[in-house]
């Protein structure tokens, strides 16, 4: 027979022998091996307290970012939308006015960007489409709620905050080689 | 009267400490769960979680009392009630430390010292089963009765090896009474010839009447790998499973004060009771009130060793198949119980001519 790991076992229908027999060593082994892990450093992390790491090709709830002068990146191409597998992303685009250079960096902006988070299968395919570095996923998590409406995040909860800039640089590294 | 007012202060002592280990042995078990598996257990009640217990216990009291409609109601509200009243009971007879002394009179910190103790421990335990089997068929459930009837056989057949072991303790020490058992193995030298005193202890004498002892004590506690009664994979809960609230409550509370009862009864058999090398020479020389103290302090820290122990067992062993179980009782036990004694007997007549 062919060994497929190194780690198999094979099953042998033995007799034990007396001292097996008596099970108490194996017991007694198998007390010291508890007894060692008592000293072993915990797995565990106080969650709300400490946070774990995630992956850096974790997806999670998304993110519109702003440009270093915080204007927003979106120019409501559309491309998102179409991207979208699951169908998730509603664009109204609207043209920039006079006096609206520091919002918008382009001459034409979203004037509603809403992604419904029960649609949205967290694929990442919109962060891809986009041509302008508007739209990524990142580490945050989708908070629970009780209705289904308020799943559907408009720009209110999309658009990064210039007081809490969402770091994407892990995300930029890898999947936008200049 | 004195005596009277100093029986029921311990009675009462004895209550509340029983109930407080009870308390704590069920967070310890979640915490020496938690570090045998790598985790932390429960840390957010308190510091380090100490108020686990209280949260636990006020939960319980907070449920709703649930009693099936199709149940014997009498004897649905008895079968906890049986169970917590015994297992409470059996802490009356263990002499927890050596005479305290006011007033130039001595009081024994023993709450009965009847001279067929270890007699009436056993009748006690032996009526927890009640308590179970009552529960278990009143609440006229299969898994509850199934649990039951697991519960009543296995204690049936455990107890018998353990009263066998138990003989050739009794031979030794000629007396049926604990405050005898635990004196005798307090003075003496060890095998004779070692000379520590307070060493005298019969685990050293009777090391295979002691590991059936435990064994037994295991199964008489229901205790892993002994839990078939309550297994949660195979009965959901066994014989508590139509239990809520605070009657579940004392299930799973006097379960853990037979675990420290039972830790108590070993200690005092072969591990030499309140005994501890250096007891004597600590009553010529300290108050004996303080040496009392201390002989119950030893006691009490024996017994908590084996509530560790009993936890550290459950961590490490899976259940045992219900034929296994009897099999081991009846088969291996109980014939090794009886070779035991025949061989105390037999060295007894040799040595003590």
């Amino acid at each position: 027979m062919i060994q497929l790991t190194s780690r198999s076992k094979v099953v042998v229908d033995k007799k034990m022998s007396f001292k097996e027999k008596l099970y108490l060593p194996a017991i007694a082994k198998g007390m010291a091996i508890t007894f060692m892990h008592m000293f072993k450093k915990a797995a565990t992390l106080r969650y709300p307290e400490v946070k774990r790491e995630f992956a850096p090709v974790y997806r999670g709830m998304h993110v519109l970012k702003r440009d270093e002068e915080g204007r927003e990146n979106c120019t409501a191409c559309g491309l998102c939308a179409v991207a979208c597998p699951a169908e998730a992303i509603t664009i109204d685009g609207a043209e920039r006015q006079k006096g609206e250079e520091k919002l918008y960096r382009e001459e034409k902006y979203a004037a509603k960007y809403e992604i419904n988070m029960l649609r949205c299968i967290f694929c990442g395919l919109c962060e891809e489409a986009c041509p302008k570095d508007a739209i990524y996923l990142t580490d945050r998590i989708v908070e629970s709620s009780y209705t289904r409406n308020s799943f559907v995040f408009g720009k209110d909860l999309l658009v990064e905050k210039m007081d809490d800039r969402i770091d994407i640089s892990k995300r930029k590294k890898e999947y936008h080689i200049d | 009267m004195a005596i009277l007012i100093f029986k029921i202060a311990l009675i009462l002592i004895l209550f509340l400490i029983s109930l407080g280990v009870a308390a704590y042995a069920t967070y310890g078990e979640r915490k020496v769960a938690a570090f045998m598996q790598d985790r932390i257990g429960p840390d957010r009640a308190g510091p380090f979680g100490l108020l686990q217990p209280i949260a636990d216990g006020t939960k319980m009291f907070m449920k709703e009392e649930i009693i099936p409609n199709v149940s014997d109601k009498l004897l649905f509200i008895l079968g906890p009630c049986i169970f917590m009243v015994t297992s409470l009971m059996t802490s009356a007879v263990i002499p927890w430390g050596t005479a305290m002394e006011f007033g130039g009179v001595k009081y024994a910190m023993q709450v009965a010292d009847i001279n067929i103790g270890i007699l009436y421990v056993f009748g006690v335990v032996s009526l927890g089963v009640y308590g179970i089997m009552i529960g278990g068929w009143a609440s006229n459930n299969k898994f509850a009765l199934l649990g039951a009837v697991r519960a009543s056989s296995q204690m049936i057949s455990y107890e018998l090896a353990m009263g066998m072991s138990l003989i050739a303790v009794i031979m030794m020490s000629g007396s049926l009474s604990l405050t005898d058992i635990v004196t005798s193995q307090g003075d003496g030298k060890l095998w004779g010839f070692i000379p520590v005193s307070g060493l005298n202890w019969n685990i050293f004498y009777q090391p295979m009447g002691f590991i059936i002892f435990l064994i037994c004590a295991f199964a008489e506690c229901n205790r892993t790998p002994f839990d078939l009664p309550e297994c949660d994979t195979e009965l959901i809960g066994g014989f508590h499973t139509e239990y809520s609230s605070m009657k579940l409550g004392l299930y799973l509370f006097a379960e853990y004060i037979n675990m420290f009862i039972s830790g108590a009864i070993i200690s005092c058999l072969y591990f030499g009771g309140y005994n501890f090398p250096g007891l004597t020479y600590l009553s010529t020389v300290l108050n004996p009130n303080i040496v009392a103290l201390l002989s119950f302090g030893a006691l009490f820290a024996k017994a908590i060793f084996f509530v560790f122990f009993f936890m550290w067992i459950r961590w490490t062993i899976p259940r045992f198949r219900y034929d296994q179980l009897m099999k081991l009782g009846w088969q291996i036990l109980l014939p090794l119980s009886i070779i035991n004694v025949l061989l105390t007997g037999g060295i007894l007549t040799i040595f003590n001519k």
